[in-house]
């Protein structure tokens, strides 16, 4: 694929980031923010809490946008800065091939776990 | 990247000093590292939250490991870093669309040039991102 179009995927991949992952920001860490605004969740990373987000369908596909938005930003990022310094043709081919084998298993592996996780909810009674 | 005619033989050297730069080009040095910081956090964060797949149990495990003073202070330049990463990728966004640049005019004395926009547009960032960690700071070490 043509870098241009590379770098335009790049650039959605960010707008769809700022969004998500500014919500994900104020749900999880400013909840004295949230307070001000008369929603209240007394502890975002307890147990009762995550178990409501995993079992909500909204929650699950802005989580698994958000992961394949945020690997794509970084590692085409992280691939850029490389490509920068000016590699041979095989260590091009090695930095290619193995950050897209490394994002396309963490994708994987968040998806999973995005999914799985109504699934341990539900078993623990959450 | 090799481009013709320029290739970038500075490599990382590059990123902290190498000419007469304005402060833009720090701000790019600091946009690289918050993303490269925010690659670090995240993947390890892909593993961490993973753990809601295997049970309340260990979910708790991993919270009691990953809590305390230095673990908020970690999470809150996570916080910090992606302020900045993100109100200034708005800008390069904004500036590759042709935004803040100008409209091309003849060169005739006195010349001007595009310069004083894009600067007056990077400052704004930067007062932009320090508020927004700020209010992070507030939320975090205070309201809670």
């Amino acid at each position: 694929m043509r870098d241009r179009t590379l770098w335009t995927w790049h650039i959605g991949a960010g707008a769809v980031i700022l969004v998500l992952l500014g919500l994900h920001m104020v749900i999880m860490h400013l909840s004295g923010t949230l307070g001000f605004l008369g929603v209240q969740d007394a502890e975002p990373t307890g147990w009762a809490s995550v178990a409501a987000r995993a079992g909500s369908l909204f929650f699950t596909l802005t989580y698994v946008a958000l992961l394949g938005a945020a690997l794509y930003h970084g590692f085409y990022g992280f691939r850029n800065i490389l490509m920068e310094l000016n590699p041979g043709r095989t260590v091009r081919s090695v930095i290619n091939v193995g950050l897209s084998v490394v994002g396309l298993a963490l994708f994987a592996f968040g998806t999973w776990a995005a999914l799985a996780a109504p699934g341990a909810a539900t078993m623990a009674g959450g | 990247m090799q481009t013709r005619g320029h290739p970038n033989r500075l490599g990382i050297r590059g990123w902290v000093g190498g000419g007469r730069w304005g402060f833009e080009r720090y701000m790019y040095t600091l946009h690289r590292l918050s993303g490269l910081a925010l690659l670090v956090y995240f993947t390890m964060h892909i593993f961490v939250t993973s753990t809601r797949a295997v049970g309340p149990d260990a979910w708790k495990q991993t919270m009691s490991v990953v809590s305390g003073p230095l673990f908020t202070m970690g999470e809150y330049l996570v916080f910090a870093a992606f302020a900045f990463h993100a109100v200034n990728g708005i800008r390069l966004g904004a500036i590759e669309l042709g935004f803040a640049v100008g409209r091309p005019i003849e060169p005739v004395y006195p010349y001007q040039t595009s310069v004083g926009g894009q600067r007056r547009l990077a400052r704004a960032v930067l007062m932009i991102a320090f508020v927004v960690a700020l209010w992070g700071g507030l939320d975090f070490f205070v309201w809670k």
